[in-house]
């Protein structure tokens, strides 16, 4: 580089800069709006919903089985009822049964899978091909799991239409989400950890037990719970494996291979009735269901900020 | 803490028998052994005509040293030389890194550490690590220094007492001692990297090898680990890497000089090296003439 200042070099009028940093604002421009329809969408939605289920949405709804009758879901009507009001109990309770016992198996196979392939596979083709066929299955379309769970479980396994035939269709869904965001987890650990571990003697295993495992657990268990959200409000693969549309008791944990139903399943059945005012009882059983779902969401972060070994 | 007497101490006189050739490779120093001083000590690490390579990268070039016990022994030379590739090789970290492979022999104790029936783990037990970043485990620092200890199932008897003497060892009780179970990565790095020296000595092993322990350090809490290094050799054979010269000089009794291309250039009494090496290329080296 020469010492001698080149005025040239100098230029004051910087229309090229000018004109880059226009470019810039529009492309924010562009970003911003972007998001705001996803916003604006998302807020429209929940505002109709919600003023759809207003006034419909009571503590009986929560507590009671359904009825055929519109009359009984409708709150001014709960005092000269002879049956008692109309809810949607017996599906939360399906639902939130579904979602247990995914959680446990997704547990199991979704972290074990993950501690295997990112902690011992050795780093070949058929170990890559595996990885990329499970996030290839990540994107399937949710309706071939219920195919799949129909034809494995409910026909060849002999699990019936029933809860374990649900719960083991829903954790196919999710697992190969649990397993790629289990595996980047375990990626995220920083190899010194696992260094200063194997450096102070420690076994392979016992590296993954006392530092992997600690530093990765709440990234791991964010995912599931990310996952079991998704999976909570499935009705596709579950229809298929013959979950019911209504129900008037709640199904039994001790018995899993007994008949089940789940929120998605009894919205979708209101919503289909002629009478205007399922439409209100519809929109109140979605808000249920989103509510568990933003309760589930809210303990993910919680459990992300408040397991967080490093803050 | 007190420094330890001053400058090097000398061990045994230099080799006598030394040709000129750049990258004699084989030197041994068992030639030298019937000389030693009344300090002299014997040989713990050997390494054979040691190769490791990368992949096809060959890191280091057919490395024979023996290492004394009980004595700081430093390995310098400039980046890229394959001093920590060496020390990695000690205890079997390479085996960590797929694509490094190890030929020839490096003994322990006489016994080839790459031989069918060692467990690179029990090795592990036996050679300590200190690295070149400081890093903790988000645990407490009581449970920091007990993790070796738990690990290799040495915590049935007087945990507290062990990390406590560990503690003690590598300068840090007095700044930690009420505060045991807060958080080792609430330290100061000089603070960790002196955690990571009580959690390497806790286990009790016989080699302590460090990879630069003091460079992300400041000069303050670089002399703390000079000292502590120069006491560890009481009781421990220390192999550090280090980029100081002044603080190869000061603190080892031996000095290795690696040289780029993965070859180790020279290898004698800390003294020596640094008063009438006989390498050109390690007296540029060492003076700064390159590197
Ligand atoms: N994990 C690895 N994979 C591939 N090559 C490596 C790896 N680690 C080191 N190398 C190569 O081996 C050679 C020696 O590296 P090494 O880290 O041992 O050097 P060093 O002397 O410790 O350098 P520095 O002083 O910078 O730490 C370098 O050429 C480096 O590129
Ligand atoms: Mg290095």
């Amino acid at each position: 580089m020469s010492t001698e200042t080149d005025t040239t070099d100098f230029e004051f009028d910087e229309s090229a800069v000018r004109r880059k940093r226009r470019l810039g604002k529009a492309f924010l421009g562009l970003c911003v709006a972007a998001t705001m329809v996803g916003i604006v969408a998302l807020v429209a939605l929940l505002v109709d919903v919600i003023v759809e289920a207003w006034g419909w949405l009571t503590w009986e709804f929560l507590t009671y089985p359904p009825s055929q009758v519109v009359e009984h879901y409708n709150p001014a009507n709960y005092g000269d009822l002879p049956t008692g009001p109309g809810g949607m109990y017996p599906m939360i309770v399906g639902s939130i049964y579904l979602i247990v016992m995914t959680a446990v198996f997704t547990l199991v196979l979704g972290v074990g899978a993950a501690i295997y392939l990112e902690e011992y596979a050795p780093d070949n083709t058929l170990t890559r091909f595996i990885e990329a066929n499970i996030t290839n299955l990540a994107g399937v379309p949710s309706i071939v799991y219920g195919l799949l769970g129909l034809a494995v479980f409910v026909r060849a396994l002999q699990t019936g239409q029933s809860l374990i035939a649900g719960a083991l269709t829903l954790t196919l869904l999710i697992l190969p989400i649990v397993i790629v965001s289990s595996q980047e987890s375990l990626r995220a650990v920083p190899d010194s950890m696992r260094q200063a571990s194997y450096g102070a003697g420690a076994t392979k295993w016992q590296t993954i037990r006392n530092v992997v495992l600690p530093e990765a657990i709440p990234g791991i268990m964010t995912g599931i719970i990310l996952a079991l959200s998704r999976a909570i409000g499935e009705t596709a693969p579950i229809l298929m494996v013959g979950a019911a549309t209504t129900m008037f008791a709640p199904p039994q944990l001790t018995d899993p291979t007994g008949p089940f139903g789940a929120m998605p399943m009894q919205i979708f059945e209101w919503a289909k009735l002629p009478e205007d005012e399922f439409q209100h009882v519809a929109a109140a059983g979605i808000v249920v269901l989103l509510t568990i779902l933003l309760l589930m969401n809210a303990v993910a972060i919680y459990i992300r900020n408040r397991y967080d070994p490093r803050s | 803490m007190t420094a330890n007497g001053g400058g090097p101490r000398t061990v045994s006189t230099s080799e006598s028998s030394r040709s000129g050739s750049e990258f004699e490779s084989d030197r041994s120093v068992s030639d030298e052994a019937p000389l030693g001083g009344p300090d002299a000590s014997e040989t713990i690490l050997e390494s054979r005509d040691l190769d490791v390579f990368y992949g096809d990268e060959q890191a280091l070039q057919s490395i024979s040293m023996e290492i004394p016990e009980q004595q700081v022994t430093a390995l310098i030379g400039p980046s890229g030389c394959g001093k920590s590739t060496f020390l990695r090789s000690i205890n079997r970290m390479n085996d960590l890194i797929d694509v490094a492979r190890v030929e020839g022999d490096l003994r322990f104790h006489g016994k080839n550490v790459y031989d069918e029936d060692v467990d690179p783990v029990a090795l592990r037990r036996k050679i300590g690590m200190v690295f070149q970043k400081p890093n903790p485990f988000p645990k407490s620092i009581f449970e920091n220094v007990a993790y070796g200890l738990r690990v290799q199932g040495k915590d049935d008897g007087d945990v507290e007492g062990k990390v406590r003497t560990a503690l003690e060892r590598a300068a840090l009780l007095d700044e930690v001692e009420d505060q045991l179970d807060s958080s080792g990565l609430d330290l100061s790095g000089g603070q960790q990297q002196r955690l990571c020296i009580a959690r390497a000595i806790a286990p009790d092993p016989e080699v302590i090898l460090m990879d630069e322990p003091a460079s992300a350090l400041d000069p303050v809490a670089t002399s703390k680990i000079e000292d502590l290094v120069e006491e560890l050799a009481e009781e421990y054979t220390v192999v550090i890497v280090t980029h100081n010269m002044q603080q190869a000089a000061r603190i080892s009794d031996k000095t290795a000089v690696f040289l780029t291309g993965g070859r180790l250039v020279e290898f004698d009494n800390t003294n020596k090296i640094f008063e009438n090496p006989e390498n050109e290329r390690v007296e540029d080296y060492i003076t700064g003439k390159f590197g």
